[in-house]
């Protein structure tokens, strides 16, 4: 399917709006605060729009997930084009972009957080200019994360991102924002180097054909087609990469279930679990979140983290899909610890943005488990999650934000009483609150079940311990709730005033969608569906063609 | 007799350029004494004739008067990187403050530089012993002097003299290597020694094991030119106490003149040209000693120590001719697979190096002119008070740290997918952590500048028209070549080609 604005497809559109908003925001001048604003918002706007036309658009019925003909709004150009010599063979790389199931769900989430962030950024009045660039730029590679197709676009993606992120944090951040920021910067780049010795790797055993027209063949259809003059290349394509048939006999990378493709598969994982975080790589996003602005920690906690997790969905299950069976009980081990790791840290703050930010962990242990039990409700339950994560937490980050504006701390125990005094803020941060908890009603409630029960299914003992976290999730969020609302007023926050119009439309937007998914989930389940069964059915497969193999 | 002699004349013209640059130079030093525009701009124009004539031999692949020297594109590509590097260099050293203040006759700067650019031209095509001992004393004696030019700047002639002594112990260790190689083969020239050294071979241990031994030291003298750690102790303090000008041409010319000689020596000497894998691109080499295994530590030594003790340094200068000894180091890797795979990707890494790496120092150079200082801790808050400046070193230390979109990711993209098509995977790795212990440094000077703010002064420091189109100069490949290599990567894999080997 195309959908095409001018001559350029959509996709391409989504992605680099927000860099034609910088371009016209550095052209603005320094003092026109206004306009700068407006024009970010008007990009991340248009963004949004060009969301919903993908959303009205697109296919439920297609999978994606490893055929290209199932991936939708598909562009591909080649890019770079370096003619063979003879001792080294042609590289190809393509501009690739295509979206399925899985993806656009989080281009959904992609555009919506950062329109929001945007809304949020109002307030900052430090070199206004700077962070406004930066903060579009950032939204490009996050959008380009989700919609590449191809390894090494995906990996430029994934890289132009740190460095607006360290200095959105490092120049508008809070009093440690120094550490927090190269903290991330080295924690991510330290990911990232092992995800691209794993790409390359993965290029170079990989194998598919091109005819002189530059259309490109995986091997089995090359052997059918009988088209002539075919050139054999290496290629970054992610999908041309899951078919085993394409795999370079006697390359690195070859065969099933080896060392070596465990190796890339643990370097890849390493990759996205620091951006997930998944315990132990966690701590970093803890001094990031609590140093980051809000519009920041907004887009850390509701688009960012996310790209951990769809990394793995993307890339690592179903190009390694032995390893990823081989390991799958030490992946959701590694989700369920960091789900109570998550709560018990999170219960023991008595900063509000740091418990949100261990919340995070905690609740992307969630997703993690949900992928790890492999069958189509778990998997289904974390993609769902993942969206779910990235509204409510958004909304969290509000309203920290919200609070921290007005009495510049962030002390859970200073305040108290505060409903009376801020009804309008009490409603949503419940609403918040409740939907973080998994209140049934909420969307929280629906995707947290489907990842437990899915992942019951496939590992029943760590799925029970797991569950404990929902006690202890409840636990600290109501005892938040407690001591924020009720009570008595201290004498000075009697000049607190509620939320103004900008900050009510901001959260009771997220606070629609995320009542609206929880009594009626399908407009977003139905995106995934087709795709994430068919991700699952891959995985079977897998383990099927292992047995197979060990007879 | 004379036609060959006239043939290879005509080959010889961008050395015979340059000769007559360095000439031309010095008597016009002695005419226009007080001017300080006339003489660099004849070494200019000498430079970019020089260039023209290099430009005109790209398919030629012959060795002239008698195998001294070989012209061919391995030597066409690092003779166009080193005078290319030359001219910019030349454009950098007219707006050094520190050389053009102080009455100081700058005439024979440019002089010793353009026979400075001589000596490394002929580095790049020697293929035979003795030409490569001359070529490399031509080249270290121009570079003391030049590094010790600005006298009355702190350190200079201290780093000047330190550079003499090592320059001075590794040369000889080098020439005592040559003595025996030339002792078991009686022979300089690289392919006759090769053709040679199987007789040497089968001799048993004791002339193995000297073959080695004079391997080794060759090894040294040329790991002293391109700073390979431990040979390395020379140039953190050269590099420092040598004018800017000078630091940012050691680093990027006289390095790519070593490059080109010790890949050349290593792939004609010790190849084994009897064994042809030579279509797949790799280098079979004569048995006796795995070359690999010791380049590979080389390696891993010169990147690991270049970048871990470049975390201290708090002089700019400093820490980038640290960071350009594990620069060094990256690019030793593309030796260690010994395939021409790995060859091109060191030809390619060395424009990109080119670029990022005089960029920085130009933007340091034009920092001190203000400010005065090359501490990091005086870039506090530059940010502010020049934005341009400021955003274009940080971009350039970001392409040194290997991070997309820059043309320094695509340098290490070939290095590992060299290595890693070889089979050498932890050295893969061993290089990438480095390159995240590099970030850390490098990211050092972007806070100071763009995360901190400076003490009380905040004035706005001005930019010549001129010096920020040189900037932009800079700037534009180290972006462009980051989202589109094709050319240059087509450039580097067509100049693998050496003469004398299959």
């Amino acid at each position: 399917m195309e959908f095409n604005i001018i001559g350029i497809g959509i996709l391409t559109w989504i992605t680099f709006l927000p860099v034609v908003g910088m371009v016209l925001v550095l052209l603005l001048p320094k003092e026109s605060k206004d306009a700068i604003r407006w024009t970010a918002l008007a990009a991340t706007a248009l963004q949004v729009v060009l969301a919903i036309a993908l959303y009205a658009r697109f296919d439920r019925t297609l999978a994606g997930i490893n055929t290209e003909a199932g991936m939708q709004f598909v562009e591909k150009a080649t890019w770079i084009d370096i003619q063979s010599v003879a001792w080294f063979g042609r590289v190809h790389i393509e501009y690739f972009l295509g979206i399925d199931g899985l993806s656009v769900v989080m281009v959904l989430l992609t555009a919506l957080v950062s329109f929001i962030a945007t809304i949020s950024s109002w307030t900052i009045t430090k070199s206004l200019k700077g962070y406004f660039a930066l903060f579009l730029l950032l939204d490009t590679g996050m959008m380009g994360v989700f919609v590449a197709l191809d390894f090494f676009l995906f990996y430029v993606f994934w890289e132009v991102m740190l460095l607006p992120m360290y200095f959105l944090i490092g120049v508008w951040g809070g009093p440690r924002r120094e550490y927090a920021a190269i903290k991330f910067f080295l924690y991510t780049l330290l990911g990232s180097v092992l995800m691209l010795l794993a790409m390359i790797a993965l290029y170079f055993s990989t194998n598919v054909y091109i005819d002189p027209a530059g259309v490109v063949y995986s091997v089995a259809e090359a052997a059918k087609s009988g088209v002539q003059g075919l050139e054999k290349i290496h290629t970054f394509n992610i999908i041309a990469m899951m078919d085993p048939g394409n795999m370079v006999p006697g390359s690195l990378l070859a065969g099933w279930e080896t060392s070596w493709r465990y190796l890339a598969y643990g370097a890849l994982f390493i990759g996205f679990a620091i951006k997930v975080p998944l315990f132990p790589f966690h701590t970093w996003l803890p001094d990031a979140h609590v140093e980051a602005p809000t519009p920041i920690s907004v887009i850390l906690a509701g688009v960012l983290l996310k790209m951990g997790t769809y990394g793995m969905l993307r890339i690592s299950f179903p190009v390694f899909p032995d390893a990823m069976r081989h390991f799958s009980w030490e992946l959701a081990l590694l989700g369920v610890i960091s789900m109570i790791y998550g709560a018990l840290v999170a219960m023991a703050q008595s900063d509000f943005k740091k418990l949100i930010a261990y919340s995070s962990v905690s609740h992307m242990g969630i997703v993690v488990l949900g992928m790890a039990s492999m069958n189509t409700q778990g998997m289904m339950g974390a993609v769902f999650q993942m969206f779910n994560h990235g509204t409510i937490t958004a909304m969290l980050f509000l309203i920290v934000g919200v609070i921290y504006d007005r009495a510049h701390t962030r002390g859970i125990d200073e305040f108290g009483g505060l409903m009376n005094k801020m009804p309008r803020y009490a409603a949503v941060m419940s609403i918040a609150f409740f939907a973080a908890l998994g209140l049934p009603g909420l969307s929280g409630f629906i995707s947290e079940a489907f990842s437990l029960l899915g992942a019951f299914q496939t590992f029943q003992t760590l799925t029970m311990i797991g569950a404990v976290t929902l006690v202890l999730t409840a636990g600290y969020m109501l005892w938040v709730l407690q001591r924020v609302f009720l009570g008595t007023l201290p004498e000075k926050w009697q000049g607190l005033t509620d939320m103004n119009g900008r900050e009510t439309f901001m959260l009771a937007t997220l606070a629609v969608i995320v009542i609206f998914l929880g009594i009626y989930p399908s407009p977003v389940l139905d995106l995934m569906n087709v795709s994430v069964s068919s991700l699952a059915g891959l995985l079977d497969q897998a383990g099927a063609v292992g047995i197979m193999g060990a007879q | 007799m004379t036609e060959r002699l006239l043939h290879d004349l005509a080959l010889m013209l961008p050395e015979a350029a340059l000769t007559a640059t360095v000439l031309v130079a010095l008597i016009a030093d002695l005419i226009f004494r007080r001017s300080t525009v006339i003489v660099p701009a004849l070494v200019l124009i000498g430079f970019a004739a020089a260039g023209a004539l290099v430009l005109g031999q790209a398919h030629v692949s012959e060795g002239i008067f008698s195998g001294m020297l070989a012209v061919d594109p391995f030597a066409w590509y690092f003779k166009l990187v080193i005078l290319l590097s030359a001219i910019i260099i030349v454009v950098f050293s007219l707006g050094f403050t520190e050389l053009n203040t102080g009455g100081r006759k700058v005439g024979e700067y440019y002089a010793l530089l353009a026979a400075l650019t001589l000596g490394i031209m002929l580095m790049a095509g020697a293929s035979n012993v003795l030409m490569m001992y001359l070529a490399i004393e031509l080249s270290s004696l121009t570079s003391y002097i030049l590094s010790g030019y600005t006298r009355e700047a702190p350190d200079s002639s201290e780093a000047s003299l330190k550079y003499v002594i090592y320059g001075a112990v590794s040369s000889g260790l080098m020439l005592y290597g040559i003595s025996i190689l030339y002792g078991l083969t009686n022979t300089l020239g690289f392919a006759e020694i090769n053709a040679a050294l199987p007789a040497v071979l089968e001799k048993g241990t004791t002339a193995t094991l000297a073959l080695i031994m004079s391997g080794v030291l060759i090894m040294a003298g040329l790991g002293y030119k391109i700073s390979a750690v431990p040979f390395h102790f020379w140039a953190p303090d050269v590099y420092e106490g040598a004018p800017i000008t000078i630091t940012a041409f050691l680093s990027v010319a006289s390095k790519a003149g070593g490059f080109a000689l010790m890949i050349r020596f290593f792939k004609v000497t010790f190849i084994d040209s009897s064994a042809l894998p030579a279509l797949a691109g790799v280098w079979a080499i004569l048995p006796g000693f795995d070359w690999r295994e010791a380049v590979a530590v080389l390696s891993v030594l010169t990147m690991t120590i270049g970048n871990l003790v470049a975390i201290w340094q708090n002089n700019l200068k400093r820490l980038l001719a640290y960071s350009s000894i594990a620069h060094a180091g990256y690019m030793l890797m593309g030796l260690v697979v010994l395939t021409n795979e790995g060859l091109a990707a060191i030809l390619l890494y060395f424009v990109i190096y080119l670029f990022m790496n005089m960029g920085a120092f130009y933007v340091v150079m034009l920092i001190a002119n203000k400010t005065g200082s090359e501490d990091i801790e005086e870039y506090r808050g530059l940010g502010s008070r020049a934005p341009f400046m400021t955003v274009a070193l940080a971009i350039f230390l970001v392409s040194l740290t290997g991070l997309p979109p820059t043309a320094g990711f695509i340098g290490k993209l070939y290095l590992f997918a060299a290595l890693i098509n070889s089979g050498w995977v932890w050295l893969a790795i061993v290089g990438a952590l480095n390159s995240v212990i590099a970030l850390y440094y490098y990211v050092r000077v972007i806070r100071n500048m763009f995360l901190r703010s400076g003490e009380q002064e905040s004035s706005p420091l001005a930019l010549g028209r001129l010096e920020g189109a040189v900037v932009l100069v800079l700037l534009v490949p180290t972006l462009l070549l980051g989202l589109y290599f094709t050319p240059l990567a087509e450039l580097a894999q067509a100049s693998v080609k050496i003469f004398g080997t299959p």
